[in-house]
């Protein structure tokens, strides 16, 4: 009897992961009779921008990974549950409200936020857990919405919010919630205005994937992950130190600075070396040293002068 | 007594065979996945983090045999050493990979990690300690050191608690997750102070004839 064979599959034929991803938020949309012919732009799409001159010799981090691999407690604690659990999120309609120490206080539609120039950047990005990637971000200066609300000389600090949607984010819900909502984070303000700071909506190409922070999350990139908020809903200028999530939650480990620096030590991790994700499997040399400021120190070591990085961490 | 159907006695080998291959499968399919670069991610901590993962549920299966028996009359006795084994082989497993393939044997680093990081300090002293355990866990031994062997293995408390107190202050937040292992592993010690208690009690209400010391004898 001939043994059976496994039929070849044209790779044309296999059904990209977008697809069946997609299905979870088709259904729940069908079944709550939402569903008008088109998908909401939870997912990835096609997004333009121009190119920059930020970037890197180092190679990309797989977008797989990017997408699959990340800290978003809103949809869980797993690494994988942001991807797995955010299916029914819905990034669009979006606003984003910035008051605060400002002359102008308004608010900015999505649409308004894709307006602004947008560029293509690839930075590093290194977690406070000790791995890192690197990562085309599409976005556009921090500094250049700050300037369109004219900050007032009183401000000093800038705080940002996340939103806060237990229906939509199973982390935000239940009996286990891991920090408390809304997550908050915020930055001195020259560093919101330091050219690196970055606004981002997208990466590698398309509007950012819900796990993310779609639509719009905040990227600095000489900071720790967890600066990096995501999907932002609130801006606020203000005179004093605002709070920020993990540094309220474990102000030993976490600091308001939040500088990548291989010198100062993590409780729970030596921040002396990185893995890099998504980069030789098991067996590659991918534990590498991490820079300080991860990289960018020629950049943004100006804006420490004389500050004790060992306190201010 | 037994609510489950008693398997004959030739299977017995047989099961436990089976029980160690089936045990090594979540570590050899993990590995298969991670060396063929198939992990999401952080392959390497992805791994380590399963590895040890199943060392627990292996310890909490350990220290859930003897009141499986104590409540519910089922003697699955004859798995315990696998599960201890396993457990064990989990542990160093868990050790190496953090030890190659995530540090790369940079020494300095692994040294200062086990210095200054308590969770590191309290992972480390558990895997120092189930070591004399794994050695001991043979026929011989057990007739060799008598009662002595008895005293040894309660260590596997102070592991089990060890390990379970490591996965909490390994992360970030404690979450379900680790409260579900704290909580076994605080079940299952509790269960061994009261345990005499509940035997005499149990003895005298059903004319239970087993002498305590027999089962305590076995309970190690």
């Amino acid at each position: 009897m001939p043994s059976y064979r496994v039929p070849r599959i044209a790779a044309s034929e296999i059904t990209p992961e977008r697809c069946f991803i997609d299905r979870r938020a088709f259904m729940a949309a069908a079944a709550g009779g939402l569903f008008l012919g088109g998908t909401t732009s939870g997912h990835a799409g096609p997004l333009k921008a121009s190119a920059s001159a930020y970037k890197l010799d180092e190679p990309m981090t797989p977008e797989k990974d990017v997408t699959s691999y990340n800290n978003f407690y809103e949809f869980g604690t797993g690494k994988g549950d942001p991807a797995a659990n955010s299916g029914s999120f819905k990034p669009s309609p979006w606003t984003v409200k910035v008051d605060g120490l400002v002359g102008k206080p308004r608010e900015f539609g999505l649409d308004e936020l894709l307006a602004f120039p947008l560029e293509e950047r690839s930075y590093r990005m290194r977690c406070v857990e000790a791995w890192s990637m690197v990562i085309p971000w599409i976005g556009f200066p921090l500094a250049a919405l700050l300037d369109k609300v004219e900050p007032l000389g009183s401000a000093k600090y800038v705080a940002f919010e996340t939103v806060v949607r237990p229906d939509e984010m199973p982390g935000q819900s239940g009996y286990f919630q891991p920090l408390e909502w809304p997550y908050r984070e915020g930055l001195r303000l020259d560093e919101a205005r330091h050219p690196l700071a970055i606004l981002s909506v997208g990466l590698y190409g398309k509007t950012l994937p819900n796990q993310n922070g779609a639509p719009i999350r905040l990227v600095v990139p000489w900071k720790y992950g967890f600066k990096g908020i995501k999907s932002i809903v609130k801006i606020s200028l203000t005179e004093t130190p605002p709070p920020c999530t993990w540094n309220l939650t474990a102000p030993n480990e976490y600091g308001f600075y939040a500088n990548v620096n291989p010198a100062v030590d993590h409780p729970r991790w030596s921040q002396a070396t990185e893995i890099r994700v998504g980069e030789g499997g098991f067996f590659g040399s991918n534990r590498r040293d991490t820079l300080p400021f991860n990289g960018y120190a020629d950049e943004v070591a100006s804006l420490y002068a004389g500050m004790d990085l060992n306190a201010n961490f | 007594m037994t609510i489950l159907p008693t398997l004959p006695k030739r299977l017995h080998g047989a099961s436990v065979s089976m029980l160690y291959a089936l045990g090594f499968i979540p570590a050899v399919f993990a590995f298969y996945l991670g060396a063929t670069g198939q992990l999401p991610g952080n392959a390497i901590k992805e791994f380590e983090h399963l590895l040890g993962l199943w060392a627990l549920r292996f310890l909490v299966a350990t220290l859930a045999i003897t009141p499986i028996r104590d409540l519910f009359g089922v003697n699955w006795l004859r798995y315990r050493r696998a599960l201890g084994l396993l457990a064990f082989y989990y542990v160093l497993m868990h050790f190496l990979a953090y030890m190659v393939l995530d540090q790369m044997l940079r020494f300095p680093a692994i040294i200062a990690d086990i210095a200054r990081r308590p969770f590191i300090t309290i992972g480390m002293t558990a895997f120092v300690l189930i070591i004399p355990l794994a050695l001991t866990s043979n026929n011989w031994s057990i007739r060799r050191l008598g009662q002595r062997w008895n005293k040894l293995h309660k260590l596997v408390y102070v592991i089990a608690a060890a390990g379970a107190l490591h996965f909490a202050m390994a992360v970030k937040v404690v979450g379900p997750e680790q409260m579900l292992y704290i909580t076994l592993v605080a079940m299952l010690l509790l269960w061994r102070v009261v345990r005499t208690r509940f035997l005499r009690w149990k003895r005298s209400r059903t004319g239970f004839t087993r002498s305590i010391a027999a089962t305590e004898k076995a309970a190690g």
